[in-house]
C-alpha cells in the first residue's frame, strides 16, 4: 500500500513546520483535546472580537496527521466568523468519515485540508485528524477539555 | 556427532491425517518439517549435521556436550516453524505480513486451532457439574490442561493453577482479596472473621505497596484501588537509565518497615528488560512482604519457574503464549491462596450454601465461580503440548546451556526438560533477532533506543527524532510489518523517559532474521519520508 495518500507533501510540510504553534497572548478563549488512545494532546488558544476569530495558536504533540491537522486548522479559521468556523468543522468532520468525495465540504474546507481525506483508509487514524477540529468547537463553545473517545 | 531422526517422528510430521499424532506435530498439508521426508543425516567435523531434502539443505547445530546456545544459536527455528502458524501467510497491505506486535498478542499454532475445534466438535459440554459423556468428557481435558499449566510453571502443586480471563485479572484477584483481607473478612465463607494466624498481612493506613517503574497498568492500577480502599501507599521502585532496578534504591524503600506487598513485572512489554525477581523476592521476602510477578511477557519467552523464583503469586496471559484470548492464569502457593478470600461469588466455588452462610470450596474451585473458559483453557493445554512437542521435533532444540539441568545435548525425557529445551532456544533465537534489529536500528541516524538493559528478552523499542510514534506505526504497515507504537500500557514509564510513546517490534519463535531486516528497511522508509 502507497502511505503517500495518507502522507502527502503538504501534510508532512505542515508536520515539519507548523503554522500557528504556540500560544495566543490575550486569548479569551482555549480549549483542551486529549486523544486516550495515544496520548496526544493539543492545547488551542483563540481569540474572538465581537463575532469573528481574531487570532489562534495550537500547542502540544501529536503525530504528523494531528499536527498537520491543527496546523491547516488555525489557518483556516483565522478572520472567519465564529459561525463559519463551526460550520467548517461539521463539514471536516463528514469530509473524514464519508465514503466518496464531497464537492460541497472541498468548498469550504480548501484543497489543502481535502489532503487529509486520506484518513478514511486508515480508522484508527480519523480521530488524529479531528483531534484539534473538536478542541474548536468545544474552545467555540465554552468548554475546556475534550477528548476523542 | 551426526544427527538423528527417528523415522517415527519424521513420518509422523510428513503425514498429517496419521491419526495417533500428537496435536504439536500436525501440520498444513504441505510445509512441516519439508525436510525431513527424505532426511539423511551427514556428520560433519564441525559439528554441524546437514539434513538433505529434495527442496532444501537445512543446516543444524549438533548437539555437543559442552556447547552453548550462544555458540550455535538455532537461526533456524523461524523459518522451519512458521508454517505451523497459518495466519503468517496473510498479505497485509499487499505485502507479506511481517507480525512484530507479539507482545500485544502472540499468533496461535495450528495444534491450537485443532484442538479448539476438536473440542467444539466433540467434547463440547459444562465443566464439573455434569454425569454425563460429554461433561466428563470436557472435564477430564480442562483438569488435564491444569496439569499441563502445572508443569509449564513447575509450580508444586495442581491446585495452585487458577484459571482467570487474564493476567489483568489474576492480580485484581490478589489485590481484592487482600483489601478483603485487610477489611477483616473470612477467607472460608461469607460469615466470619479474618483468620488471626493468617499468613497474608493486614494492610493498614501508611503501609506501602512497591511497585517498579516500568510496570503495566494491570500490575500498577489495581495496587492503587487497595491503596485507596487500605489508605496504605503505592510506591515505585526507581529505575536506571538503561532500564534496569535500581536495586540499592529498592534496597533503601524495603528498609522502611512498611512495605507489605512487592509487585514485579518479570519481563517488561515496553522495553524488554528481564528483571532479577528472583533476588528481587529474596529481598521482599526478607522484608516481610508478600510478593507477586507479572510473568505476562515471561510466559512465552522464557522458562519460568515459580518455585525456583519462590514467587507468592505470579499471573500469565494465555493469549500471549499461543493460547486463545479470555484466558489466564494466577499461581499462588497454596496456604496462601487458602488465605485469600474469595474474589468472585457464584456457581461452583462454595461447598454448602444457605441463606444464613455459604461456605467456599477448596481451591482452585474457590477462585472460579460461574462456567470457565473451558475452550481457552484446553486451547492453552494445546499450546503448552506445542512448544513441548517442539523440542522432540526439531533437532536443533535439544540444546541447554552447558552445565544447566540433566541430558545436556539430550532431550530429555521428561515433560520438563523438553519444556526447559524448548523455552531456551525460543529465547535465544528471539534474542537473535532482536540483537540483528537493535544493530541495524542503531545505525541509523536520529533513531534512538529505548531501554538497553544487559538482560533483554525480544523486544526492541525506538523513536525517531521528529517523527512521531504513530506515523512510524502507520508507515511500517503500509509495508506489510506489524508493530505496536503508543505507551504499550506504561505512561509511568514513558514520563519517566520524557517521551509520548515508542515504537515497538517484539520478536516471537515463529520469526526470521529476513523479518528482523525487513523492519529496519522500514525504518529508513519512514526517515526518508520524513526528511
Ligand atoms: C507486562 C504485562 N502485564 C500485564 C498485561 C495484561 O495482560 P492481559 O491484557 O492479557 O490481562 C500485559 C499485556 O498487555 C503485559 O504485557
Amino acid at each position: 500500500m502507497d502511505l503517500r495518500e495518507l502522507y502527502q507533501e503538504v501534510i508532512l510540510d505542515h508536520n515539519k513546520r507548523p503554522r500557528n504553534k504556540g500560544k495566543v497572548i490575550n486569548a479569551n478563549r482555549h480549549a483542551e483535546g486529549y486523544n486516550p488512545l495515544c496520548g496526544d494532546m493539543v492545547a488551542l488558544t483563540v481569540k474572538t472580537e465581537g463575532d469573528k476569530v481574531t487570532d489562534i495558536a495550537f500547542d502540544g504533540q501529536g503525530c504528523a496527521i494531528s499536527t498537520a491537522s491543527a496546523s491547516m486548522m488555525t489557518e483556516a479559521v483565522k478572520g472567519k466568523t465564529v459561525e463559519e468556523a463551526e460550520e467548517m468543522f461539521k463539514a471536516f468532520q463528514k469530509m473524514v468519515t464519508s465514503q466518496g468525495v464531497e464537492p460541497e465540504c472541498e468548498d469550504q474546507l480548501g484543497e489543502e485540508i481535502m489532503s487529509l481525506a486520506g484518513v478514511r483508509e486508515h480508522p484508527v487514524r480519523i480521530k488524529c485528524a479531528t483531534l484539534a477540529w473538536h478542541a474548536l468547537h468545544a474552545a467555540l463553545q465554552g468548554e475546556e477539555k475534550v477528548t476523542t473517545e | 556427532m551426526s544427527l538423528r531422526i527417528s523415522e517415527h517422528t519424521a513420518c509422523r510430521a510428513i503425514e498429517p491425517s496419521l491419526r495417533n499424532i500428537p496435536k504439536g506435530l500436525r501440520c498444513p498439508a504441505q510445509g512441516f518439517l519439508p525436510w525431513v521426508s527424505t532426511a539423511t543425516t551427514i556428520p560433519n567435523p564441525e559439528g554441524v549435521a546437514y539434513l538433505r531434502s529434495n527442496s532444501s539443505q537445512v543446516r543444524f547445530p549438533t548437539s555437543q556436550t559442552n556447547m552453548t546456545v550462544a555458540q550455535q544459536p538455532p537461526i533456524e527455528l523461524g523459518q522451519t516453524i512458521r508454517n505451523d502458524f497459518p495466519i503468517l501467510s496473510v498479505i497485509a497491505r499487499g505485502k507479506p505480513l511481517v507480525y512484530l506486535d507479539n507482545a500485544a498478542t502472540s499468533q496461535k499454532p495450528l495444534a491450537v486451532i485443532e484442538a479448539l475445534d476438536e473440542y467444539w466438535t466433540e467434547a463440547n459440554a459444562n465443566v464439573h457439574r455434569g454425569v454425563h459423556f460429554l461433561s466428563e468428557r470436557a472435564t477430564e481435558r480442562f483438569e488435564t490442561a491444569r496439569e499441563t499449566v502445572r508443569r509449564f510453571v513447575n509450580a508444586g502443586d495442581t491446585n495452585e493453577i487458577i484459571f482467570t480471563k487474564g493476567c489483568t485479572e489474576g492480580i485484581n484477584l490478589v489485590s481484592t482479596g487482600l483489601q478483603r483481607h485487610s477489611a477483616g473478612l473470612s477467607a472460608r465463607s461469607t460469615k466470619g472473621n479474618a483468620d488471626p494466624n493468617s499468613p497474608l498481612p493486614k494492610i493498614n493506613p501508611g503501609d506501602v505497596i512497591l511497585v517498579s517503574a516500568m510496570e503495566h497498568h494491570s500490575n500498577l492500577v489495581p495496587w492503587q484501588m487497595l491503596a485507596q480502599q487500605t489508605g496504605a501507599i503505592v510506591k515505585p521502585i526507581p529505575i536506571t537509565e538503561v532500564g534496569e532496578i535500581d536495586l540499592e534504591a529498592y534496597a533503601q524503600l524495603l528498609r522502611d518497615n512498611r512495605v507489605k506487598v512487592v509487585a514485579i513485572v518479570h519481563i517488561s512489554n515496553s522495553i524488554g528488560t528481564i528483571n532479577p525477581v528472583k533476588q528481587i523476592l529474596a529481598m521482599a521476602h526478607k522484608a516481610g512482604a508478600i510478593t507477586l510477578v507479572d510473568g505476562a511477557q515471561a510466559g512465552p519467552h522464557w522458562l519460568v519457574d515459580v518455585q525456583d523464583l519462590d514467587a507468592d503469586f505470579y499471573t500469565l496471559s494465555c493469549h500471549k503464549i499461543y493460547a486463545p484470548t479470555g484466558i489466564g492464569v494466577l499461581y499462588g502457593k497454596r496456604h496462601l491462596l487458602e488465605a485469600l478470600p474469595a474474589y468472585q461469588g457464584g456457581g461452583s466455588m462454595v461447598r454448602t450454601v444457605s441463606f444464613q452462610e455459604t461456605s467456599y470450596a477448596e481451591i482452585p474451585a474457590k477462585f472460579e465461580p460461574g462456567t470457565p473458559n473451558i475452550a481457552g483453557v484446553v486451547g492453552l493445554g494445546a499450546a503448552i503440548e506445542y512448544l513441548e512437542s517442539l523440542s522432540e521435533a526439531l533437532p536443533f532444540v535439544r540444546m541447554v546451556r552447558a552445565g544447566e539441568g540433566e541430558g545436556v545435548g539430550d532431550a530429555g525425557s521428561g515433560s520438563r526438560q523438553k519444556l526447559q529445551n524448548t523455552m531456551h532456544a525460543i529465547h535465544q533465537h528471539e534474542l537473535l533477532l532482536a540483537n540483528r534489529a537493535t544493530q541495524l536500528l542503531s545505525e541509523i541516524p536520529g533513531v534512538n533506543l529505548i531501554g538497553t538493559a544487559a538482560e533483554k528478552a525480544g523486544i526492541v523499542s525506538f523513536t525517531i527524532n521528529g517523527v512521531h510514534p504513530h506515523d512510524i506505526g502507520s508507515i511500517l504497515d503500509g509495508e506489510g510489518i506489524a508493530i505496536r507504537a503508543g505507551h504499550h500500557c506504561c505512561m509511568p514509564l514513558m514520563t519517566r523517559y520524557s517521551i509520548p510513546a515508542t515504537a515497538r517490534a517484539s520478536f516471537a519463535l515463529y520469526n526470521t532474521l529476513e523479518e528482523a531486516d525487513a523492519l529496519a528497511a522500514g525504518v529508513r522508509k519512514v526517515k526518508e519520508m520524513f526528511t
